[in-house]
């Protein structure tokens, strides 16, 4: 299959103009350390490390949403006990972040980061706020499409990934040139969260759903190793 | 069929969700045989990157990992740059993983303007030998830039610069 992931050098992200590497990659044979990864304990963890609406004296404004999902390798089998995290701006579009000078509101009640560790099915699932859209100096007009930053460890070194979940029907999908530099569009869709009765909590929350499957070329890892 | 989930950059504002993580060392200060490693991220222009993440994964001095590896051992480690653009880890040398490879360290570095990770290999210096038989820095295409692949010993520890772009660029993994 080939890669679903974007170049590197994508004329169409300006920050990737000086970052992206000139000269061609070097394939990689993989050994033992490529065939393994860290591990994270349940003691790294808290519970409370999932809800990012909880961290603060009072409830963050914005949409109160249940992201949840599955972590999958690409023989879509359950990638169990691996440390996701996430982080995010809040419902006004503006990150906590010292850097972020977007002219929106902060959110005393909202800080915007979470993680947790997949489940044995694999299942992770965070509370939080749905992310207001922000905009960049990237070309005139240019505004991000709400979005969460999604980082995952897989078993292996090569399965790491970080990447960012959006959310269904955002008209400025179309319009993004981080979401467009997935060239395939079916891949690219694979970014898109879908909406979700099961995790939609009556009087609560919204649902959304966003599985996380695990490319990396040494897709089963090397026997033994854990 | 569902496919693989595309990368997508970690963009600027990445700090305050991955911080918690960084910043723990591999082994304590005054550990004997403690291994300074650290450098600086420049891009095209030569000018420090100074929002990357690097994060390091390597075997133990046995040239084992988790779990086999004794406890303690995390053989992972992550560091947001500075300023500056710098990153720093205190580990220990890795032992040889394989009968072939000479040892090293793997490298992913996130930054914004990168749509996927970039990966790289730190080897050492004083380990000639089995650097000269090492099958991945005796195969690359211009063997002239194995040397980016090196780390130089310094006053602190081991530096090992890593350059996005231009002379002397780094070589970048596909994996
Ligand atoms: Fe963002």
């Amino acid at each position: 299959m080939a890669s679903p992931d974007p170049p590197y050098d994508e004329p169409a992200y300006r920050s990737s103009a000086l970052r992206a590497p000139r000269r061609p990659l070097v394939p990689l044979p993989g050994g033992p350390t490529e065939a393994s990864g860290p591990v994270f304990g349940e003691d790294e963890v808290e519970p409370g490390d999932a809800d990012l609406t909880c961290h603060h004296e009072g409830e963050p404004l914005g949409q109160r949403i249940n992201v949840s999902g599955r972590l999958l390798d690409g023989d879509g089998r359950a990638v169990a006990g691996q440390l996701v995290e996430i982080w995010q701006a809040n419902a006004a579009g503006r990150y906590a972040h010292e850097v972020d000078q977007h002219p929106a509101p902060l959110d005393p009640n909202f800080t915007g980061a979470g993680r947790c560790l997949t489940g044995p099915d694999g299942s992770y699932r965070f509370v939080t706020i749905k992310p207001g859209a922000y905009p960049w100096r990237n070309h005139p007009n240019a505004w991000r499409p709400a979005h969460i930053h999604f980082s995952v460890f897989g078993r292996a070194f090569t399965e790491r990934l970080v990447t960012q979940m959006y959310f269904p029907g955002d008209p400025l999908l179309a319009h993004d040139p981080i979401y467009l530099s997935v060239r395939d569009e079916q891949a690219r869709e694979r970014l898109v969260s879908s909406f979700d009765w099961q995790t939609t909590e009556e009087e609560w929350a919204l649902g959304y759903r966003f599985d996380v499957v695990l490319g990396g070329h040494l897709a089963t890892p090397v026997e033994g190793l854990r | 069929m569902r496919g693989p989930t595309p990368s997508q950059t970690v963009g600027p504002f990445f700090r305050f969700g991955l911080a918690w993580l960084a910043g723990r060392d591999l082994v304590a200060e005054g550990h004997p045989g403690l291994l300074r490693l650290h450098g600086v991220v420049r891009d095209g222009e030569g000018d420090p990157v100074t929002d990357a993440v690097v994060e390091i994964w390597q075997a133990d001095p046995a040239g084992k990992f988790p779990p086999r590896s004794p406890s303690g051992w995390r053989g992972f480690g992550r560091c947001l740059t500075g300023p500056d653009g710098g990153y720093s880890f205190a580990t220990a040398k890795p032992g040889r993983v394989d009968g072939m490879q000479a040892p090293h360290i793997d490298i992913s570095l996130f930054a914004r303007g990168l749509l996927q990770r970039l990966v790289t290999r730190v080897y050492f210096p004083d380990e000639g030998p089995a650097n000269s038989s090492d099958p991945v820095l005796t195969s690359l295409p211009d063997p002239s830039r194995a040397e980016t692949l090196v780390g130089v010993p310094d006053g602190l520890g081991l530096r090992f610069d890593m350059c996005l772009q231009g002379p002397g660029e780094t070589v970048f993994f596909a994996w």
